[in-house]
């Protein structure tokens, strides 16, 4: 019965005693097993990674020792105590700090008030301003970050919003600080950042617990790490002693092949149309994107590499129509269009899924299948559903075709996880058969399993003939995907480059600067 | 297994296909539908003839008829609130609404060559509602267009549309006699109330448009997620616009039979707190404040709940200085009922009861 206990768990140095002990834990939600029997030891002054694909039980491990869920069977013990959570306040007040994937935050108070949110440091009965000012600002400058605390927080742009949300988690005194893909949302910067922040939190003996599905940056800052796998612990690891090979193996298994063969069959080999299909002239919106020249031809993918800010999102939205150019114009298959709404786009065959799945793509009340055949349904116009037939046809090969689980078409979308969401997301664009399709960060937050089949299926559409434009933070990806690279940077397109032996380190040195760039073409 | 079952349930859960009972059980409507029948036989209890139906010239009278006539009014607002609600909006304006187009019916009427002429009742009221449809073109431009808030944006109307009535009637309570008109609330078809069949007609032919086509999801889309129905082409503010300008109309049908049952408009008084009623139907029928799905059939419950409460108050002789205090705890009952967090206190503790109940045993 205790098989799970032995196996694979990596020797603890002597002087150390961990500050969570999660033992045998099991969680089940109806007939699913959500966790069965997973045990996971924190160290203090030790930064553990907790590692899985989406479904592997990563979040409910998290939720379970945070008391969000209770569970069924097993044991928690925090500092020497058996502990069982009933609600988040009380895991904090036991110094267990969380900052969730998503930013769960209040857009329209200040960052201080942000942070110090339910403990806000009072006088007279009331809440002492100034005081909470000073101790925001201490914190954030301990942190090394240099935000205004009297500022609004939805005033930031996310990637600020998430290390206020960190900020948070730092303020309470913690002994355990719990970090659910903070990088998610970072650009490489501020990922630096953040690990100055988790290695001071180390040497102060904090005990930290990082979830992320990059798997370089668990190797730059991780200790220890905890590998599950369908609810069910595989094994604890020392993370020097274990390759990135090793890991994905024991992450995932089958997926691995999928991106080598794609790597080997994709070849980047350039497409055989010279059609156009989109082409932007002079495209520019004051403020957001200096004028850009950008043709994407049929069947090609496009892929744009850049810093958050680069102006890479702001391109995707005019080309979109979800903000209108004030400047230059589009070409739709040669004809000059006007795109004054997302509407009018998808009309030209255009589609766009946004970087910010919560906020821009997921309609987390409805159905998996009407969150599907929305813009299908949008574009017929109201007086004109889909016939029931219809609908269940193409929903049902949507979620088969994409793997969706759970297959449910009648789940409500805010209970699918994130790579599954993206997936309803990408179906329900493919669904209204676009010329173009433009993916804004399609594989962020989302484990290797789902961004393996996204990334095959946007190979496969460009085969097919479809005009892909594929945005994303990680340049590995850019590059495996593109047939041609443009880069950019401080609001503008900065190089246009045939994807022939580029490297990722070509790449950066283009983002990094131009002075170096010129040095670049210099020889070359 | 048991203490799986105990547990509040978590959002990631896959709810199990449940049983018969338990769908019942956990039906949104279960408790409104409770407060109604419960009200019915406290009515019993204290009047015994509470429930007797007469027939007289081929209609029928008593309570039950009464409680379903007065609710139509209500009905009628509640409805337009409800789609207004889905979209995340808020309509304060529609009591302004009610008396503006029971105004505007009403002096045409008395102001018609032939004051009792059936034709004159029906131009009355088709003007009053084409007023109707420019009062909601404006709610709906502040908030769609303009972008005001929709509480603020309809409170313009709210405070302005008295005073608009006010003009309409010249501050003076306008009394036409015309026997089509009256016939709105006090007439009967098929032995029923035709105010009645009226705020039914109007359900059934909105749970057609929104449920028949695709109109309803898009609606509760835009409700629940503005910015991403727009990027997947939901034209958004033609639909937030339509819905007050349907608000305004099912506002203003209601304010004719108001009129119509008192032969008389009272532009001060005509449909006041009425917006509080309607909103009060929807929430209790489920639709929740924030936006995004709804149910109509719930907003039915919710104004007929309304109007068995305003009728029962007398019968078990509260006495009308309380009337509002007992409203508010019937309110307030039946929402801790329904709120997901009570229920799921009560059931726990029901069923802790039933297993010290089974160890006794």
């Amino acid at each position: 019965m205790t098989h799970t206990q032995e196996r694979g768990v990596t020797e603890l140095p002597n002087d150390r005693r961990p500050v969570v002990e999660m033992r045998d834990v099991s969680i089940a939600f109806g007939n699913v097993q959500a966790l069965d029997r997973v045990s996971m030891r924190l160290l203090p002054g030790e930064i553990h990674a907790l590692m899985g694909e989406n479904g592997a039980g990563k979040s409910t491990l998290i939720k379970a020792l945070t008391g969000v869920y209770s569970i069924d069977t097993g044991r928690i013990v925090v500092g020497g105590e058996e502990h069982e959570f009933a609600t988040p306040a009380a895991a904090q007040a036991a110094g267990i700090s969380t900052v969730y994937q998503e930013v769960n935050l209040v857009p329209n108070l200040t960052v201080a008030e942000n942070m110090l949110l339910g403990r806000e440091p009072r006088r007279f009965g009331g809440i002492n301003m100034g005081a909470m000012n000073r101790r925001a600002r201490a914190t954030l400058e301990r942190l090394g970050l240099d935000i205004n605390p009297g500022s609004l927080l939805g005033h930031h742009p996310i990637a600020v919003q998430q290390l206020v949300a960190i900020a948070r988690a730092v303020d309470v005194d913690a002994r355990v600080v719990i970090l659910d893909e903070p990088t998610s949302s970072l650009d490489a910067e501020e990922v630096q950042k953040l690990f100055d922040v988790m290695r001071r939190l180390r040497e102060h003996g904090v005990a930290v617990l990082f979830v992320s599905h990059f798997l370089d940056q668990v190797y730059e800052i991780a200790d220890r790490m905890t590998i599950l796998r369908n609810g069910r612990l595989v094994e604890e690891r020392m993370v020097a002693e274990t390759s990135q090979l090793e890991l994905v193996r024991l992450m995932i298994g089958r997926e691995l092949e999928v991106l080598d063969r794609l790597d080997r069959d994709h070849g980047r080999a350039a497409p055989n149309s010279a059609t156009p299909v989109l082409t932007a002239v002079g495209l520019g919106r004051k403020g957001s994107l200096e004028a850009t020249d950008l043709t994407l031809f049929e069947g090609e993918v496009v892929g744009i590499a850049g810093l958050l800010g680069s102006g890479r999102t702001e391109l995707a939205r005019l080309l979109f129509g979800a903000d209108t150019a004030d400047h230059g114009g589009l070409e739709v298959r040669s004809t000059r269009r006007r795109l004054r709404s997302p509407r009018h786009a998808i009309d030209r065959k255009i589609a766009f899924s946004s970087e910010d799945r919560k906020a821009e793509g997921v309609i987390g009340d409805l159905t998996v299948a009407d969150n599907m055949l929305l813009a299908l349904q949008a574009s017929r116009g109201w007086l004109r559903p889909i016939p029931s037939a219809t609908r269940a046809k193409l929903v049902r090969e949507y979620i088969q075709a994409l793997d969706i689980r759970p297959t449910d078409p009648n789940a409500l979308m805010r209970n699918l996880s994130g790579g599954n969401q993206q997936k309803v997301l990408l179906a329900r664009w493919l669904i209204t058969e676009p010329d173009v399709l433009i993916l804004d960060e399609p594989t962020r937050g989302i484990d290797i399993g789902a961004k393996a089949q996204i990334q095959t299926m946007v190979a496969d559409l460009a085969a097919k003939g479809m005009s892909v434009l594929f945005i994303s933070a990680e340049l590995e990806e850019v590059l495996r995907l593109s047939h041609r690279v443009v880069v950019m940077r401080d609001r503008r397109k900065i190089r246009e480059l045939a994807n022939e032996d580029v490297s990722v380190g070509d790449l950066l040195e283009i983002i990094a600067g131009e002075t170096r760039q010129t040095e670049l073409e210099g020889p070359a | 297994m048991t203490d799986t079952l105990d547990r509040a349930p978590a959002p990631e859960e896959q709810a199990p296909r449940p049983g018969p009972v338990s769908r019942l059980l956990g039906h949104q409507l279960l408790w409104p539908v409770v407060a109604i029948v419960v009200m019915l036989v406290i009515d019993v209890i204290a009047v015994p003839s509470f429930l007797d139906l007469r027939v007289q010239d081929g209609h029928l009278y008593g309570n039950p008829v009464d409680i379903v006539r007065n609710s139509a009014p209500v009905m009628l607002v509640a409805l337009g609130m409800t789609l207004v609600i889905a979209t995340r909006g808020i309509d304060l304006s529609v009591g302004a609404v009610a008396a503006i187009a029971a105004a505007v019916a009403c002096t045409r009427i008395v102001e018609s060559a032939d004051e009792g002429a059936a034709s004159a009742a029906i131009l009355a009221c088709t003007t009053a509602l084409a007023a109707c449809v420019l009062l909601g073109v404006w709610n709906g431009f502040l908030v769609s267009v303009v972008g005001i808030q929709p509480i603020i944006a309809t409170l313009v109307l709210m405070v302005a549309g008295r005073g608009l009535a006010m003009l309409v009637t010249d501050g003076q309570i306008t009394t036409p006699s015309n026997d089509a008109f009256s016939g709105l609330a006090t007439g009967f078809v098929l032995g029923l109330p035709i105010a009645f069949l009226i705020a039914l007609g109007m359900v059934v032919l909105t749970a057609v448009l929104t449920r028949r086509t695709a109109l309803g999801m898009l609606i509760e889309a835009v409700g629940i997620n503005p910015d991403a129905s727009r990027l997947a082409g939901v034209r958004a503010r033609t639909i937030t616009w339509t819905v007050y300008v349907f608000a305004a109309v099912c506002a203003g049908m209601a304010g004719l039979i108001i009129a119509a049952n008192t032969n008389s408009v009272n532009a001060n008084s005509l449909g006041l707190w009425i917006e509080l009623d309607a909103i009060l139907a929807v929430v209790i029928g489920g639709t929740a404040l924030t936006g995004g799905r709804f149910s109509l059939a719930g907003t039915v419950v919710g104004a007929l709940l309304i109007s068995t409460l305003v009728r029962t108050i007398p019968s078990i002789g509260i006495p009308s200085e309380a009337n509002y205090l007992f409203k508010a705890f019937v309110v307030i009952l039946v929402c801790l009922l329904q709120s997901p967090r009570a229920r799921a206190a009560l059931r726990v503790r029901g069923r802790r009861a039933a297993s010290s109940k089974a160890v006794a045993a």
